[in-house]
């Protein structure tokens, strides 16, 4: 009983600690440089599907299957993700805020019909499945491969978390937030605000795709079904929960989220009838994005909120209500 | 090319361009994208289907097919009480959403962001309401007649067509020759001074989601009525629509409504050329060219 407690908690926290480096990633993209990706889910399978193309043993009737290592195919997926991020990001970010917004949408359309209908690489809708485990050679003891799995996520997202809170501190990362408050002192101060925010963006998709990688390696199937708008959502949900500019909170909130998801779906699953269970979990999906809502209007900055490495100089706002998320302002000024 | 696909693009487009009018509407008076525009077509066309099915049980008389159409009278009168209910239903969601956040002097990407989860929170609503299932306004079936020129069409079809040309007509003369369509274009140049000189920006807000929504509604009446009624119509129809929007220049109403057209005429040809399981790639294909060549439209000012 104890041993299947702590099995179930291994896969879960396994599973949270994949979402968390995406939020982790997104957190990169919206936390510290403000820009809207609404595109989550399909960075996160240009990751999963790379990687899974290049470490799964040669398939008859697809393409690839090139038996790599795993590390080379987690790299394979970030690398492949930045990239892809770095288009998107090239071909819309001089442009207005919400334009970005709009194109990234536009590219998790266009990935989730490319997967789908690209069968002779991706599988189509059957996805791709035999895609390595780590510790594959330990399978026969549960409990220690579950463990291994484990460690090695919380490893990567500690590595992670290490290295993107040096970045945030570095004069990378304190020029990045000085575009996202002030763009126009940014630019006065002879910054290349264009370039930077590609950087972030790029960096960011990268992230998400190692997520996607690792997530594809640890389930060991893929399916165009896995990179629905919902993942986009729940991601969100977690780094808005969690708190946006935090990278301790982005790995809260996808704990906690995720966590709710989880005893959610396992409500529905006991209490709806079994034809019932589709209905019931979008009234889920309902319920997550009121409570989205609901802190969007409530608590905008999250449990933990955007630690200020500085204390502002100047005349306070005059009310107690925390300050709004990342601004962009000079994107989306006035007309002339 | 098949001269059919010119039919089915037409009738795409105009569905298209009439949603794509609120998304442009909307953005340049609230300026912002508005990413829960397309489940206003998606509730319209239900919002019509309980209506004209509650007209159809008081009064069957209102189910027997008017002329040469497939439905009774109990669907028009359903679209224009369910345009009316989702005008509400816009209007309800900016109070509760969007006017806090403005209020609050939000920045346009949280609203952006709100109106994501609103637009999740409503498509499953439905979803839960009534079901995956695909519904139907009728269950007869329509013999498309020939035209001319290898060109057929159903009665249906060509109605729809004469409908949105209508709208679209009657949007332009609105906001280009009535004084609250003046006070929405001066909301939409400057909204602080339009404020100065006494314009109640309030309600022009108002106009702007009663109008968006009411003619998303429409539109989702027409997709209902010639396709299907399905709570993932609007997620689908969403990049169609800010393509056209963006396309068509932000603001321009002509521009939304022939953009619309050129997106439903280009998915059409490209179910011809490519094959159906590519349409909805078009949008996005589109819309990288305007953002590469034009980012302002065809009818947009440069920013």
């Amino acid at each position: 009983m104890i041993l299947d407690l702590m099995a179930y908690g291994a896969f879960f926290l396994t599973m949270a600690l994949t979402y968390a480096i995406i939020c982790l990633g997104l957190n990169v993209q919206w936390g510290q440089t403000g820009l809207f990706n609404v595109g989550i889910a399909g960075f996160v399978a240009i990751g999963a599907y790379v990687s899974a193309l290049l470490t799964t043993p040669d398939a008859p009737g697809r393409f690839g299957g090139f038996d790599m290592p795993i590390a080379i195919g987690w790299l394979g997926g970030a690398l492949a993700t930045g990239f892809a991020t770095f288009l998107v990001g090239a071909l819309t970010i001089r442009l207005r805020a919400d334009y970005l917004a709009i194109a990234t949408f536009g590219v998790a359309v266009a990935v989730q019909l490319c997967v789908l209908n690209l069968e002779p690489v991706t599988g189509g809708p059957f996805g791709i499945s035999f895609i390595p485990r780590p510790f594959a050679s330990v399978a026969g003891n549960p409990s220690l491969f579950s463990a291994l799995n484990l460690a090695v996520l919380a490893a990567i997202v500690i590595l992670l978390y290490l290295a993107l809170e040096r970045l945030a501190r570095s004069p990378w990362g304190r020029v990045l937030r000085a575009i996202r408050e002030d763009e126009t002192a940014a630019l006065a101060l002879g910054k290349n605000a264009v370039r930077l925010r590609l950087q972030a963006f790029a960096i960011g998709g990268a992230i998400m795709g190692l997520a996607g990688a690792t997530q594809a390696h640890f389930i060991g199937f893929i399916a165009p079904d896995n990179y629905m708008p919902t993942l986009t959502f729940q991601v969100w949900a977690m780094l808005i929960v969690g708190g946006s500019g935090n990278n301790r909170g982005a790995i809260l909130g996808a704990v906690v989220v995720w966590g709710i998801w989880a005893v959610s779906a396992s409500a529905v699953s006991t209490v709806f009838p079994t034809e019932q269970q589709a209905r019931a979990a979008s009234l889920q999906i309902v319920m997550i994005g009121a409570a989205l809502c609901a802190i969007l209007l409530l608590r905008p900055r999250g449990i933990l909120g955007e630690v200020r490495m500085f204390h502002r100089v100047g005349p306070a706002t005059g009310n107690d209500q925390p300050p709004d998320p990342p601004v962009n302002e000079p994107l989306h000024a006035e007309k002339p | 090319m098949n001269p059919q696909a010119l039919m089915d693009g037409l009738i795409t487009g105009s569905m298209i361009g009439l949603g794509a009018i609120g998304v442009t509407l909307t953005y340049s008076i609230l300026r912002f994208a508005n990413f829960a525009h397309g489940e206003f077509v998606a509730w319209g066309a239900y919002l019509a289907l309980v209506v004209s099915g509650a007209l159809g049980y008081l009064s069957g008389s209102l189910l027997t097919p008017i002329g040469p159409f497939s439905f009774g009278w109990s669907l028009p009168m359903a679209a224009v009480i369910a345009a009316a209910l989702t005008a509400g239903l816009a209007l309800l969601v900016d109070a509760v959403l969007f006017g806090p956040l403005r209020e609050r002097r939000s920045a346009v990407i949280i609203l952006v962001m709100a109106s994501f989860g609103a637009a999740l929170t409503l498509r499953n609503l439905l979803e839960f309401i009534f079901t995956s299932q695909p519904a139907y306004y009728t269950k007869a079936l329509q013999i498309a007649f020939p035209l001319g020129g290898g060109l057929r069409a159903t009665p249906d079809q060509l109605l729809t067509l004469g409908v949105a040309a209508v709208l679209v007509a009657s949007v332009h003369i609105l906001l280009t020759r009535t004084a609250i369509g003046r006070s929405m274009r001066a909301v939409s140049e400057n909204q602080q001074l339009s404020g100065v000189v006494g314009i109640d920006v309030r309600k022009v807000i108002r106009m702007v989601w009663m109008l968006g929504a009411g003619l998303a509604c429409i539109a989702g009446v027409m997709a209902g009525l010639l396709v299907q009624i399905r709570p993932q119509m609007g997620l689908d129809l969403l990049l169609p629509l800010f393509a056209a929007a963006i396309l068509g220049g932000i603001g321009s109403v002509p521009g939304a409504m022939l953009a619309g057209l050129i997106v439903g005429l280009a998915e059409a040809l490209a179910v011809q050329l490519i094959g159906a399981e590519w349409r909805s790639a078009i949008a996005f294909v589109i819309l990288v060219m305007i953002l590469l060549l034009r980012p302002q439209g065809l009818f947009g000012r440069p920013e």
